[in-house]
């Protein structure tokens, strides 16, 4: 009995916040499929779900580029104050992107900081801009956060003797440095796409929510269910989209994981 | 990243000080704020409990399908958070299909529009942190030293209070204060669920989020306090973190 009660108390929970409302979401689908196809591949919602890919397809790179040089600028660069950028760059992860989408707002608003843009025509809130720099801002942490560890842990003796015998620090970078992060660089990009394709506070001030052009996924999950007049067949249809890329990120994850850990 | 942030500050003073303090004492901004960190820090302490409790399944016990469990915990991480929201709505919306109906016994689980949908859905959103800062920790754990404790007498309480907990508790501390730091901040799983009712269900995000436009200087106003938090919540993270590190040490 003592045994399988810390168990049975985890199952319990895990049913009633987690398992048992996605088992419901997914059974609401199917119970008016058509409904829900229909809502899936109406074109405004592949234009959305377009939009969120193409948005992440920007975003991911970028921030895979930057975590790498970060951590390469963190761990191995001589540069001061390296604590302090090491707890900026984790902001994002404590910060409402409520924040992030109305910090954007004030410096490219028309009465923001650089307001000179959109006054000189350069759209660039509630337009694709200020989607992708709402995005890069909240998914900025996760490639950088498992690299800065890898490379600390790693040591920089293997990069000293390939630069001995003769490589440059481009050479050293592409065949003993990145080899060597890979699995931590996969895992982050991992967790920046899921973020990428789930953000919803941030994008949902930028973004203006116009069908068609500037509605991301998320943003037309909550207009189906806003406008759902009871019948919540088209949004529980997006979401489940949107949960079965979540569920294929996961399973990358766990999948590269243990990969990591055994390397 | 910068420029943003320092923007945002700059713009919401930019009515003088006077203003900013007249926006953040407004009953609604307070009403606002008060429930979000009241919310935040329950959602999280409830997770913290639980989510001990889990990491110690995970690690210590043994049973079929729990590398599926283990997956199963990220899943919060991964799932959009407008999705977490109408994940919850399909069991505990207003079509749930959890309900009693029998002569004097009425209960139906729906929870939109009251304080119940922001407890849930914070909890399905912090749900990992917990678990995921406590794990390893329990991993490297060495069970001599709870072997010894037993040994001597001691019970499986006793042991767990006196050597585990210990051991544990930075990690608790600093997944409980990320988990309250999201919770602080959590948008896309409440907005649909709790039906934003002013001084009742509607907490700090959804505040800034629904005065975006029309009341930028107040939006601005409640960002900078939510800003501000997350500068304290990184600072006490880092200092779990190097308190961890000297015990390491010594």
């Amino acid at each position: 009995m003592r045994r399988y009660l810390p168990r049975s108390v985890v199952f319990l929970y895990l049913l009633v916040i987690l398992l048992g409302p996605l088992v419901m979401m997914i059974y609401r689908t199917f119970e008016d499929v058509g409904g829900a196809w229909g809502a899936i591949t109406e074109h405004d919602t592949l234009l959305a779900l377009k939009l969120t890919l193409v948005v992440a397809a920007i975003a991911v790179p970028l921030n895979t580029v930057f975590g790498i040089v970060f951590g390469l600028l963190v761990v191995r660069g001589n540069v001061r104050g390296k604590g302090l950028l090491n707890a900026f760059v984790d902001l994002p992860l404590a910060l409402s992107p409520v924040v992030v989408g109305l910090s954007i707002v004030m410096l490219y608003g028309t009465d923001g900081w650089f307001h000179w843009l959109p006054d000189n025509g350069v759209q660039i809130l509630f337009s694709w801009p200020a989607i992708v720099i709402a995005t890069i801002f909240v998914s900025l942490p996760f490639v950088a956060r498992e690299v800065v560890p890898t490379l600390r842990e790693i040591g920089d003796e293997q990069e000293q003797a390939a630069h001995t015998l003769g490589a440059s620090g481009w050479q050293t970078f592409w065949r003993i440095t990145l080899p060597s992060i890979r699995w931590a660089v996969i895992y982050g990009v991992v967790l920046t796409t899921a973020r990428c394709l789930g953000e919803f506070g941030a994008v949902a001030i930028v973004s203006g929510n116009i069908d068609g052009k500037t509605q991301t996924a998320t943003l037309r999950v909550e207009d189906a269910y806003q406008f759902a007049y009871g019948n919540y067949a088209p949004a529980y249809g997006i979401s489940l989209v949107l949960a079965v890329m979540a569920i294929v990120v996961l399973l990358t994850m766990t999948f590269v994981k243990p990969r990591e850990e055994t390397a | 990243m910068a420029l943003p942030i320092a923007a945002l500050a700059w713009r919401s003073t930019q009515r003088g000080g006077a203003s900013f303090w007249d926006v953040i004492s407004s009953p609604e901004a307070v009403a606002a704020l008060k429930l979000t960190l009241m919310m935040a820090a329950v959602a999280a302490l409830t997770n913290a409990v639980f989510g001990t409790i889990t990491a110690w399944v995970l690690v210590r016990d043994a049973f079929r399908g729990k590398s599926i469990l283990n997956a199963v915990i990220d899943l919060p991480f991964a799932l959009p958070t407008i999705v977490a929201g109408l994940v919850l709505l399909a069991l505990y919306g207003i079509k749930t299909p959890l309900k009693v109906d029998a002569g004097v016994v009425h209960f139906k689980a729906d929870i939109t529009f009251t304080r119940w949908a922001i407890f849930m859905a914070l909890l399905f959103v912090t749900l990992p942190f917990v678990i995921r800062t406590v794990q390893p920790v329990l991993h490297e754990l060495d069970r001599e030293m709870e072997e010894a404790a037993a040994s001597l007498g001691a019970g499986s309480f006793t042991t767990f209070r006196r050597i585990v907990l210990p051991n544990i508790l930075p990690g608790i501390l600093s997944g409980l204060t990320m988990a309250f730091a999201r919770a602080c901040g959590e948008v896309g799983s409440v907005v649909l669920i709790t039906g934003n009712l002013p001084y009742k269900t509607e907490v700090a995000s959804v505040f800034v989020l629904q005065r975006s436009a029309s009341d930028p200087v107040g939006a601005a106003a409640v960002s900078v306090v939510l800003l501000t938090i997350s500068f304290a919540v990184l600072l006490v993270i880092g200092g779990l973190r190097r308190f961890a590190t000297r015990r390491e040490r010594a």
